[in-house]
This record gives C-alpha cells, sequence and structure tokens, in this order.
C-alpha cells in the first residue's frame, strides 16, 4: 500500500475551545489508484490532507494521534528534515486556486525549474530546460515562448495546468489535488481532470482527489471515502456508491446534485448545517440533520462498519438506506 | 421651442453595388474566393484542423513579460512627481559629492568685516555673522545632510527589516519580544533622546547621528517588515513551495520576502525626508552635527537669533532643507504609488 492513514485525528486550538476537525480518519490509496474525498467545507478533508503532507500549520493545529504510513514508514515520526525530502519528490500537492498558488514575482520556469534546483541540485539553465519540458508535458502551447512568462498572464486553465507540471516534476508516487478544479469554468475543469487522469496513469501514482464535486468524481476515481464532521462516514468504489449510498448523508449528497428528468421539481437539500466542531453533536454526528434518526443515533458514535467487502459505512441502518 | 424642420431625404432608388456576401445573380451562394460564406466555412475548417501546439506565438500577450518591479519601473517614468522629485535628488546627491562644481569657495574662510552683510555679486546668497560666504555654506551642507539622510535610512531599513521579517516569518517567542523591545524604542521621544545619547559624544562627524537615527528609525521599519512579511508568508505560494519540499531559508528569501519587500522600500523612502529634517533638528539643538562639519541645522540655529536683521541667513539653508525633505518625501509618494497595486 502507498499510503495509509490510520485513526488520524487533528485538532485546532482556538479562543473558544478545541476544535477536533478530524476524529479518526482511516483511508489507503494503492499506486496506480485514485481515491476521492468528498465532503462540504469544515468535513477535515482539507485538514487530512494538510497533515499527510505536512505542511499543517502548527500551531494552532495538532496532530493528537494516528499513523500516517506513506510506503509503510510513519511520516509523524520522521523528522521535519527527512519529510521535507519527500514533499515534492515523493509526494505532491495541486491546489485549489492556482493563480495563489504562484509567486507572482517569479516567472513560471523559474518555479518549475525550483524543483529540480532545489531537489536534484541541478544547474538553473538544465532547470529551465526541464522547466520547457514539463510545460510540454501539460500541453502548453508555445512552452519555449512562454517559459519566462509570469503567472498572471496565463489563463485559469494554463495556470492549473503549470500547477499540475509543478507537482509531477520529480515524479512523485503520491499526488493530493485538493480541489483542482473548482476555481475554473467548466469546460476547462473537464480538460484539467482528463490531463490529470492521463498522467496519472502513464506515472502510475497514487491519486488522492479531494472535491465537493461528485460530477468530477464519478468519472476519475477508484473508490470514494466520504466524510463528514472529520470522520468518514462511507468508502465504497466508485459505481456502487452511486448505485446504491449505504448512509443517508452520501444519499443526501446524490439526491441533491440537480438532474434533468426533475426538471420543475424542488430540488432536494441536506436540511440544517454541518456542525460546529467546537460542539459536535453526541453519538453520530449527522443525527441532527438525519431523516432516519433514532434514538440509538444520539446516545452512540456508530463506527465504520464493513458492510460489503470493500465497503463501508457508519450508519446502524445502513440496510435501509442501501434499499430505500 | 419648436423643432426646426429638416427636409426628408427624397426617395431614390440606388442599384445595389456588388456585395460579395450575397450570392450574385443566378447563384445560389457566394463563389469561393470572394469572402463569401463558403470561404468563411473553409477558413473554419481548415483553423479548427490545426493542432494547437503548431502555433508558434500561441494565445495571450506577446508582450514583453512584465513582472510586478517592472510594471511600477514603466509606470514611475510617467510620473511627473517622480521625475521631478528624483531631478531634485540626483542634483543633491552630485553637489554634495563635488559641491567645487557650483560653488568655489570655502565655506570655511570668512571675513568677519562682512558680517551679516546682504548680496552682493559674487555672493548671490549674502554673509552670516561670522562673515561666511551664505551660498557656499548652503551648498556645502547638502553633503551632511544627504549623507546622513541616506545612512541612516540604509541602516535602519537593513536592520529593521531583517529583525522584523525574521519574525514575522517565525514568529513564536522572538516575535514577541522584538516586538516588546521596539515598543521600548517607540517610547524613546526623538529630542530627549538626543539631547541625552548625543549630548556626552564627542566626535563632530557624523556617524554619531547617523548611529542615534538607525537606533531610533528601526522599529517602524521593522514593523512593517514584520506586517508584510506576515501577511505575504499566509500567501498560497508560500504554502505551495512548502507542500514542493522548499526549506525555511528558501521560502524566506525566494518567495515571502520579494513579495514583502514593497511597504519597505515605500516607508523606508518617505522616512528618508524626515531622517534629514531630524538631523537638521538635532543640529539645530547643538546635539547633532558640530563646526567644523558645515551643516544647514547648525547654520538656521546660527540664524535663528538674527532673523530680524539679516532674514537672508536663515532663508536659504532652511529652504534647501525644504526642498531637499520635500523631494524625498514626493519620491517616497510616487514610489508607493506605484508599488501599491489598489491605488491606480
Amino acid at each position: 500500500m502507498l499510503l495509509e492513514v490510520r485513526d488520524l485525528h487533528v485538532e485546532f486550538r482556538t479562543r473558544d475551545g478545541v476544535a477536533k476537525a478530524v476524529n479518526g480518519v482511516n483511508y489507503s490509496v494503492a499506486e496506480g489508484e485514485t481515491l476521492a474525498v468528498l465532503g462540504e467545507s469544515g468535513s477535515g478533508k482539507s485538514v487530512t490532507a494538510q497533515a499527510v503532507m505536512g505542511i499543517l500549520d502548527t500551531p494552532p493545529g495538532r496532530i493528537a494521534g494516528g499513523e500516517i504510513l506513506f510506503k509503510g514508514k510513519d511520516l509523524l515520526k520522521m523528522k521535519e528534515d527527512e519529510r521535507r525530502k519527500i514533499r515534492g519528490a515523493g509526494m505532491a500537492m495541486i491546489f485549489q486556486d492556482a493563480l495563489s498558488s504562484l509567486n507572482p514575482v517569479l516567472s513560471v520556469g523559474a518555479q518549475l525549474g525550483e524543483m529540480y534546483e532545489v531537489h536534484r541540485g541541478m544547474s538553473r539553465k538544465a532547470a529551465r530546460a526541464k522547466a520547457v519540458e514539463l510545460m510540454e508535458r501539460v500541453r502548453i502551447p508555445a512552452a519555449r515562448e512562454r517559459v519566462g512568462d509570469y503567472p498572471h498572464q496565463f489563463s485559469g486553465g494554463m495556470r492549473q495546468r503549470i500547477m499540475i507540471a509543478m507537482a509531477l516534476a520529480l515524479e512523485p508516487s503520491l499526488i493530493i489535488a485538493d480541489e483542482p478544479t473548482t476555481a475554473l469554468d467548466v469546460t476547462v475543469q473537464a480538460q484539467v481532470m482528463d490531463l490529470l487522469a492521463e498522467l496519472q496513469r502513464e506515472l502510475n501514482m497514487g491519486l488522492i482527489l479531494i472535491t465537493h464535486d461528485l460530477g468530477v468524481v464519478a468519472d476519475v476515481a477508484d473508490k470514494i471515502a466520504v466524510m463528514y464532521a472529520g470522520r468518514i462516514v462511507e468508502s465504497a468504489p466508485v459505481h456502487e456508491i452511486y448505485a446504491a449510498p449505504a448512509h443517508p448523508y452520501t444519499r443526501g449528497l446524490l439526491d441533491s446534485i440537480p438532474r434533468l428528468d426533475q426538471k420543475g421539481q424542488e430540488l432536494y437539500a441536506i436540511k440544517g448545517l454541518p456542525p460546529n466542531l467546537l460542539a459536535i453533536p453526541p453519538g453520530c454526528a449527522f443525527n441532527p440533520r438525519c431523516p432516519m434518526a433514532r434514538a440509538a443515533c444520539r446516545a452512540e458514535v456508530p463506527p465504520l462498519a464493513e458492510v460489503a467487502p470493500d465497503r463501508a459505512s457508519a450508519c446502524f441502518f445502513w440496510k435501509e438506506c442501501v434499499g430505500a | 421651442m419648436p423643432e426646426p424642420e429638416r427636409p426628408e431625404p427624397p426617395e431614390r432608388y440606388e442599384p445595389p453595388a456588388y456585395d460579395p456576401l450575397q450570392p450574385g445573380k443566378g447563384e445560389a451562394i457566394a463563389p469561393t474566393g470572394q469572402g463569401g460564406p463558403i470561404d468563411l466555412a473553409l477558413d473554419e475548417a481548415e483553423s479548427l484542423e490545426k493542432p494547437l501546439g503548431d502555433d508558434p506565438t500561441g494565445p495571450g500577450p506577446r508582450e514583453k513579460a512584465r513582472s510586478l518591479w517592472s510594471d511600477a519601473w514603466h509606470q514611475l517614468r510617467r510620473n511627473p512627481v517622480f521625475v521631478i522629485a528624483s531631478l531634485v535628488i540626483l542634483f543633491l546627491v552630485v553637489i554634495s559629492i563635488w559641491p567645487q562644481l557650483i560653488a568655489s569657495g570655502d565655506p570655511l574662510q570668512c571675513e568677519l568685516s562682512k558680517s551679516q552683510q546682504g548680496a552682493e555679486p559674487g555672493h548671490p546668497f549674502g554673509y552670516d555673522t561670522q562673515g561666511c560666504d551664505v551660498y557656499t555654506r548652503t551648498v556645502y551642507g547638502a553633503r551632511a545632510s544627504i549623507t546622513v539622510g541616506i545612512c541612516a535610512t540604509v541602516g535602519a531599513a537593513l536592520l529593521g527589516s531583517a529583525l522584523g521579517g525574521l519574525a514575522g516569518f517565525f514568529g513564536g517567542w522572538g516575535d514577541s519580544l522584538l516586538s516588546r523591545v521596539a515598543d521600548i524604542f517607540f517610547g524613546i521621544p526623538v529630542v530627549l533622546g538626543g539631547l541625552v545619547f548625543l549630548s556626552v559624544v564627542t566626535s563632530t562627524t557624523v556617524w554619531p547621528v547617523v548611529g542615534f537615527i538607525v537606533l531610533l528609525g528601526w522599529p517602524q521599519l521593522a514593523r512593517i517588515a514584520r506586517g508584510s512579511v506576515i501577511t505575504a508568508k499566509q500567501n498560497d505560494y508560500v504554502q505551495a513551495a512548502r507542500a514542493l519540499g522548499a526549506g525555511n531559508g528558501r521560502m524566506l528569501l525566494r518567495h515571502v520576502a520579494p513579495n514583502a519587500v514593497a511597504p519597505v522600500i515605500v516607508v523606508a523612502t518617505i522616512a528618508l525626508g524626515t531622517y534629514i529634517a531630524l538631523e537638521a533638528t538635532l543640529s539645530f539643538l547643538g546635539v547633532g552635527l558640530r563646526p567644523p562639519t558645515v551643516s544647514w541645522g547648525i547654520d538656521i540655529s546660527n540664524a535663528a537669533s538674527q532673523i530680524r536683521n539679516a532674514p537672508h541667513m536663515l532663508l536659504y539653508p532652511a529652504g534647501a532643507l525644504s526642498i531637499t525633505v520635500l523631494a524625498f518625501i514626493m519620491l517616497g509618494d510616487a514610489v508607493r504609488d506605484a508599488l501599491d497595486p489598489k491605488l491606480r
């Protein structure tokens, strides 16, 4: 297994108390596999990714427990120096907003080349040649002429390609893409996703795709983990989750996708708001919003239990949900 | 008011001119090669078939890439305030290096017999109480002011931005300590501090004054640098650089510092003017520069008591001081306008 996150807990110290952003997350990614992590804002999906990358701001953040195994070694027990060598070379991250993720005062060539200068000790000139190669690889037209351009001179889609190029520069074995297409318009989204998926296949990388867009996930992911209030509530292979969700939250998410055959009808929405992380409701965190909630849901936290091969759900009444 | 009557244009039949987009007589559609719909379609088809990578120029602007700095420079060159201020400053710098260029006399050679006399040919600004030529002294006085202003600003900017930048970047107890120390220095009243510190100094060079101004000036620049580093540090690209394996030094020098330096430059340029004024103030009070150093502050101090019988003694050094301070503050303003995209 390329990456295994085991029982990860992350807290943030705030003025009003300790916010439990991640409460015992487990997931794993194999080489060449795509895991989509799905959830609303504040569900802990990005924080988990930051903990894996080791770029969590500490303080106020704190990893309160768990293990992150990368190729069998626990990242949390490593020294900062060792981790830094893994970042970029072993695992890399693609951020949501490519414009703000690129340094405005450096040309894209300098930023791409930096990867080779830092990790491989290449000369500036050799690094620049590699930068052109990378830009061609992510299909930026006229790469040779544009290598000296600054980020603001590129369009949104091109900038995201440059981010992808930066992440891929050292051919890491794991890529974490944090909402890579959210800031792009729909037509460009598809191009960028296709490019990412293609390069992933080519290099046989593991990919963690963090998103709240169910449409993006369906095409590229192999398996899905749905997060709610810092916990994974359901994990399953992609097709099964669409066909028969085993958690009422997943069902709610799927039902709230607009569909053509429901034209004229009111769009379904999950009632209520995501829980306050400073005061997560007792029992199942989803119970105040859940249409199926019963006394048991308020009394005890349902564990993430296997319901079928490769499928797990953190709902006591998953059978009803699948059957519904 | 009644509208003036306009004659209706006479209706006249005009034969239609040849329109390539319309089919000719007896044709269903315009033939190729005449810019008609068929040509348009062929054109489209060709450009659609062309692979994207083939185009040597590619989409996007083809002008030379412009960074924040070249953009700022581009804007500064067109700003009259900047042009005037920098010409004045250039002139001041030149005469402070080579005062002989425009003043042939010796500022320390005086004729007591001409004490407080007005202007005469060859001595346009008249004489001061000691009978020294005011014009020569005003020209030579630029050297002290410019030296103090530039050295104090460079010193305060380097010290302030290094300390403030490190404090802002790493945070923690070092940051708290630095902020409190800066607060203490802020609390020292400039004139009182000058009277206390500089009254014990016996050197007649400019360096004690430069040192004192740096000592009191760095906290202001450290605060600015700290604030702008904290802002720059939170940018996604710094996080991205970290996620791609950059170390602290690289993040600070390559990703944070270039994006945080603009406010420091602006504040330092404006501070330069005020430091020159501060030097004059200290010299006026007798604790800054001392004779035989020639300084506007000393001359203003000597002239102040004689303002009623010989106002020219005060007017020229004070005027030179005002113009110098104004030039640097104008320069700072222009630089701020150019570097702050929000003001554009």
